[in-house]
């Protein structure tokens, strides 16, 4: 016996309109996918935009009488879809970001200018990726079957000559489109076949006064660049595959093989993409590679007060932490800083009141510090709380985890590819309280 | 050359240039011009008036021409009916050309046009199309038929389009399968009562199969699917739940919240002794946690479903607090559901680092943040008690401080406090009264005034402190006014000696200078009961009050439970059920989790039959309204009182359950016998209510048939239609005259004036019998409601159907038609005869 179910839910028909909105408010495109639904409906989303303050705080979802507005900020634009039912809102906030990648993917960089300069070819895209509010095809592969990148090449042809077989439309239908491998074109050609992979690792943490962790955890992932011909079957093994037991995969990956075996067996897309992303959390020791020394204090009834911080290396492999920059978001009431930096520069902007201090790299014989006075508003109260100090890095040669490629093995064609694995250590949101 | 250049036109004439430009005889300059009309399509320019000349442009070989031609066609077909029909024939062909790709954009994009005319041409290209060899083309089509059923459902129905639907979601091809569910699914949202997609063992196996190969999109049409789908019992649950498992691990963040929502469905239905019940639960946090380091749009989603998802079962998080800890440069909207989600993680074990990381959150800049960190200490205090006294001492530190909402914040939570603990923590008293002054919320003066009146005998002073707030009585809001008469007569029945003229004073103000009546009221009842029974009036005013809950704010379980059917959806994201306030609401019925069902007959015990709270975990959530009742024990500030330990939410699902005939092992379970009805109103009031709300609006909609039954408003003019006139109506029938009810929303950008109204003549004479009164003009955005008299006296003409109305609508901006059916019960008289007619 079972129990016979209507389906209730609604849920489709989930973006009508698509505004693309600059920082200060201009909406320089709108599509359409079923009626045309008026520009003012925006004026929801301007509303909340005032109320917000900041652009990174405009809330993602914004109710109004009749729609659902869904943004997000990407690149210093806004993508606000106009929604009319239910929908998944991730659905919607994962497609639009689909987007903004397939134009970073297209034009370079993912700006208003670049976007006007190829509107065309926006449009036929955005025609491409959406149908009826179904996600048609938004595999930056199969796209590019679809709808040709620009490039210099072609933009110059087509403005000097009147050659009318120059066309920015493929006129087949993409290979992999339906193919069991939506994400690979049949008859991939290189000279040099090649494969590479960069484990990138950002180690996320709160570091409170007294040095120690609130909360640590990784994010890595793995991105691939793969140049190879045919089809290739690649399985990538790993030495300690049991640090990653929080993993996102590609959808190219067996899940069958790496829950048996745990190994990364895919048929990868062709050009850059994300093989993985994992997290490796607090409870696995997450090491921290810089230590701060600080001491910034604001005398009461007084207009100055005193800043001081030092760096330094703590679990950092034997490997240079270079890149180092620290940024602080200073009170309101400071007015100026006036500070020594033993290496590095800094500057402090009076208005949005930040201070960075860009330090380069660390050297462990001499340790770089910035100390000096703080100037405040006279007569306003102390500030009450020490700033937080957010602080980037990087590492290379080493993922902090531990995490090691064992060997990449490839099938199904018989040439001999070139391998090469790279590491990188960066901080992520690495914050020391004060 | 970019195709910024497209932008850059001459303003005069440029319509009549490009005109010129369209109908070039150089192909490449014609692209161009099309190029140059898109390109202001995108910035919203009116270039319908080109319709004709581009239209032109759509018999070509050029493919990027004829996709440009047709994204024109799309935009303004539906303005241009007449012209559109000119497309059709290229339609039709391309529809036959031997390019999949040409087929396949020709039957999209015919179905993008919503022009009736069109649609006729469309079912012989689209019944070819569905049966098409190439799957690309099988794809396109399957959504087509959800168009096309948008447009006009009866065609699709005639033309057998759902029986081809249904047969697509058995291709061999995993997205047409994907495409085919989605499209049902679209259509069964417009018809409920269809039973479009009836899921049985086998077709969910079909999905589940193409689950794996299809394209991240088309899995989460499946997931969401399948989530409707009630397996017959655990080991049929199991089994998809093994199949979906592999889905956390998607990339795609949609399609990980998709897979959790069938995950926490269907585990309903699994016995928690099963190992696999606790292997599921462990295989859930980690995804979860990973939503959490995505961009922050999706953390947001993301962190609204896990608020409902720790409320059904907090053991799968119970160890990930450190992943909600706030980065100081989380937007607002992150922070503050961060921290809603902390405090339901709240335990024992971790409370000590809760606490700090609270404290460090109270001094940050925000200030709604700041305000929510403060509120949060005071609900740890209640939540974990051993934690209580460090959270008041945190308090105290923070009320040092002197920043005034934090002041603030912190009085209205340690009046929590001492509603939770009472005789505990009064020694902190002074050093909140040295903080009076400086409370300018009426919150925080109410909850001040409240812990006067409460500790009246342990304060010197009250009488002084609580005259010194009478003197702005008439200023004050009502909260601390009802606040402040219950503290007076608090601290008279305490200290009657030195009060008595403190007391008339208030008792005057409230009951005759005061024209709310629910001050009145109350000052009534005290003065009474002070005059006639003082002993009484003891016994009530200064009764001992029942303790706060430990828990506010949860949400009322059966929400709770169709929340989580919800997962993943808008309602998710507002915690409200989705015919709350999803437009029109067509169709949407109430979800409820699945009942646990045993696969073999054995093991029934009564504990496992209420899908609802777990025993043991039964969770007393009270509406926060305050009753008569508690008025007079001055409960109505704050959160919610616990009463007695009622099993609230078995009670309820209990009353649910009964209704919908799932009856068999409930009725004998002990759990279901309804409360004493004495203790009923003080707690369960408003959710057993809810709960049977259903029954009742059934017998109020049967039993008054005949009388003055309303259909509820419903949408007959959308404004779309009638250049930004919106209409909604109903027609009613009261003591003998009928009228029309309407609603007039000016969603325009203009004033709107000039009303009229007039009807077609009508199977019933129906007509208006006054004109339409609008007093004032209608500005944009602004509704108002009319009652339209009708008679019967019209002239009469037969309609098809008999109850058809056409109606004719007039205002300054132009004439707008529309037809709507009346019920027929409005001509009948109330005494069951017809009327004249």
């Amino acid at each position: 016996m079972y129990t016979k179910f209507t389906l209730l839910f609604p849920l489709q028909k989930m973006i009508h309109s698509l505004f693309l909105i600059n920082c200060s408010g201009d909406i320089f495109l709108e599509k359409h996918w079923k009626s045309v639904v008026s520009q003012s409906v925006c004026d929801y989303f301007f509303e909340a935009q005032e109320k917000a303050v900041d652009v990174e705080n405009v809330p993602p979802v914004i109710s109004t009488p009749h729609h659902y507005l869904i943004s997000i900020y990407r690149d210093k634009l806004f993508f606000v879809s106009v929604i009319q039912t239910e929908v998944p809102p991730l659905f919607v906030i994962e497609f639009l970001h689909r987007v903004a990648d397939t134009f970073q993917d297209y034009f370079g960089e993912c700006s208003e200018a670049a976007i006007k300069d190829n509107v065309v070819i926006v449009y036929e895209l955005l025609e491409e990726m959406l149908d009826n509010g179904f996600p048609l095809a938004t595999e930056s592969n199969i796209l590019k079957e679809l709808i040709k990148p620009p490039t210099i090449l072609r933009s110059v042809v087509n403005s000097i000559t009147d050659y009318e077989g120059s066309s920015n439309v493929g006129d087949t239908l993409p290979t992999g489109q339906l193919s069991n491998i939506p994400w690979r074109r049949a008859g991939v050609k290189y000279t040099n076949n090649e494969a590479y992979f960069d484990v990138v690792e950002e180690i996320d943490a709160i570091i409170d006064k007294s040095g120690s962790t609130v909360f640590a955890e990784i994010q890595g992932v793995i991105d691939a660049c793969i140049k190879l011909s045919g089809m290739p079957d690649l399985s990538l093994s790993f030495m300690n595959p049991r640090l990653l037991d929080d993993v996102s995969f590609h959808p190219c990956i067996r899940f069958k093989r790496w829950e048996s075996e745990r190994v990364l067996s895919f048929i990868p897309p062709d050009g850059n993409f994300r093989l993985i992303s994992y997290r490796v959390s607090s409870q696995n020791l997450v090491a921290i590679p810089v230590y701060v020394k600080h001491s910034i204090s604001f005398k009461e009834n007084s207009s100055c007060g005193r800043f001081d911080i030092t760096i330094g290396p703590k679990q950092n492999m034997g490997k240079t932490i270079e890149g180092i920059t620290v940024t602080v978001h200073m009170p309101k009431v400071v007015l100026n800083m006036n500070l020594t930096p033993t290496q590095g520069s800094y500057t402090f902007d009076p208005v949005t009141k930040v201070l960075t201090w860009d330090v380069g790299k660390i050297t462990p014989q001499k340790l770089p510090s910035l100390k000096g006075l703080v100037n405040l508003q006279s007569g306003a109260p102390k500030p009450e709380e020490n700033p937080s100090l957010n602080i980037q890095f990087k590492i290379q040669q080493l993922a902090i985890s531990g995490l090691k490629v064992n060997r990449l093995d490839m099938y199904g064609e018989k040439y001999k590819p070139f391998k090469g694995v790279k590491y990188v250590t960066k901080a992520g949101k690495f914050q020391v309280r004060t | 050359m970019t195709d910024s250049k497209y932008f850059t036109t001459t303003k005069k004439g440029e319509i009549f240039e490009l005109k010129a430009e369209l109908n070039s005889d150089k192909k490449e300059k014609k692209k161009e011009a099309v190029k140059k009309v898109i390109a202001s399509m995108t910035v919203g320019k009116d270039v319908s008036a080109l319709f004709p000349d581009v239209v032109n442009c759509m018999q070509t070989d050029n493919l990027e021409l004829k996709k440009l031609v047709y994204l024109y066609l799309m935009n303004y077909a539906k303005s241009q009916p007449d012209m559109a029909i000119m497309a059709v024939n290229t339609f039709v062909k391309d529809c036959e050309d031997p390019n999949p790709l040409i087929r396949a954009l020709a039957v999209r994009t015919m179905g993008c046009i919503r022009v009736d005319k069109i649609t006729e041409y469309l079912c012989e290209p689209l019944r070819k199309c569905l049966k098409d060899e190439d799957p690309y083309v099988r794809k396109t089509a399957a959504v087509c038929v959800a168009k096309l059923h948008d447009i006009n459902a009866q065609l699709v129905e005639d033309q057998g389009f759902l029986d081809t639907l249904k047969d697509l979601i058995s291709d061999s091809n995993p997205m047409v399968v994907a495409n085919a569910v989605a499209a049902l699914s679209e259509i069964a949202e417009s018809h409920p009562s269809s039973n479009l997609l009836d899921l049985n063992p086998q077709s969910i196996n079909k999905l589940l199969t193409a689950l794996n190969e299809c394209t991240e999109w088309g899995q989460i049409f499946i997931l969401d699917c399948l989530a409707n789908y009630t397996p017959k019992d655990d080991r049929e649950a199991q089994s998809i739940c093994e199949r979906v498992t592999p889905r956390l691990s998607h990339a795609n963040s949609a399609v990980v919240l998709s897979a959790v929502k069938v995950l926490m469905k269907f585990m309903e239905m699994l016995s928690k002794d099963l190992d696999y019940y606790g292997t599921l639960l462990k295989k859930l946090a980690p995804p979860l946690v990973t939503l959490l380091s995505a961009e922050p749009e999706l953390q947001y989603v993301a962190l609204r479903n896990i608020n409902l998802i720790v409320q059904k079962r907090p053991e799968i998080l119970k160890h990930e607090m450190k992943v909600f800890f706030v980065k100081y440069n989380d937007p607002i909207y992150v922070k503050l559901e961060k921290l809603d989600i902390m405090i339901r993680l709240a335990s024992q074990a971790n409370i000590a680092q809760v606490l700090a990381e609270l404290k460090e959150y109270a001094t940050e800049v925000d200030v709604d943040f700041v305000r929510k960190a403060v509120r949060a200490i005071g609900r740890c205090a209640i939540k974990v008690e051993q934690s209580a006294e460090r959270c008041v001492s945190t308090l105290l530190d923070l009320i040092q401080t002197k920043v005034n909402y934090v002041v603030q914040e912190a009085i209205v939570v340690i009046k929590d406090i001492f509603r939770k603990y009472p005789n505990k923590y009064e020694s902190v008293i002074a050093t909140l009264c040295e903080n009076l002054d400086s409370l300018d919320e009426p919150e925080a003066r109410a909850a001040m005034i409240w812990i006067v009146g409460e500790y009246a005998e342990r304060i010197d002073n009250a009488d002084e402190l609580l005259e010194s707030f009478l003197e702005g009585f008439h200023d004050e809001s009502t909260q601390v006014q009802l606040q402040l008469l219950t503290a007076i007569v608090k601290l008279f029945l305490k200290k009657p000696t030195e009060t008595q003229e403190l007391v008339q004073q208030v008792l005057s103000l409230a009951t005759q200078d005061s024209d709310n009546p629910d001050l009145r009221d109350r000052g009534y009842i005290y003065w009474r009961l002070l005059s006639t029974d003082p002993v009484a009036a003891k016994e009530v005013v200064l009764a001992e009050k029942p303790l706060i809950s430990e828990e506010t704010d949860l949400i009322e379980p059966t929400l709770l439970d169709e929340l989580i059917c919800y997962i993943g959806t808008l309602a998710s994201v507002y915690h409200k059920p989705p015919s709350a306030f999803v437009e029109g609401g067509r169709g949407v019925v109430h979800k409820s989790l699945p009942p646990r069902t045993a696969s073999s007959e054995s093991t029934e015990s009564p504990e496992m039959a209420p899908a609802g709270a777990p025993p043991g975990e039964q969770l007393d959530v009270i509406p926060t309204q305050g009753d008569l009742l508690g008025d007079l024990l001055n409960l109505d500030l704050g959160p919610p009182v616990s009463g007695p330990p009622l099993a609230t939410s078995s009670v309820q699902m209990g009353a649910v359950d009964l209704l919908g005939g799932g009856l068999d092992s409930l009725i004998g379970a002990p759990n279901f016998v309804a409360p004493p009805a004495a203790t009923v109103p003080a707690n369960l009031g408003a959710p057993m209510g809810s709960g049977l709300s259903d029954l009742f609006d059934l017998t109020s909609g049967v039993g008054t048939l005949s009388g003055s039954y309303v259909a509820p408003k419903a949408v007959w003019l959308p404004a779309m239609k009638a250049k930004g006139l919106e209409i909604s109506g109903t027609f009613t029938r009261q003591v003998g005259s009928i009228s029309m009810d309407l609603q007039l929303t000016n969603k325009a950008l203009q004033v709107m004036t000039d009303f009229a109204i007039q009807f077609n003549r009508n199977s019933f004479g129906l007509a208006p019998a006054a004109p339409l009164q609008v007093h004032a003009p209608l500005s944009p955005n602004q509704t108002v409601e009319i009652s339209l008299p009708l008679n019967t006296v019209g002239s009469v003409m037969k309609m098809e159907p008999l109850n058809n109305l056409q109606v004719a609508v007039k205002n300054n901006i132009d004439v707008f038609y529309f037809s709507t059916l009346y019920p027929l019960h409005i001509l009948f008289v109330e005494d069951g005869k017809m009327g004249e007619s």
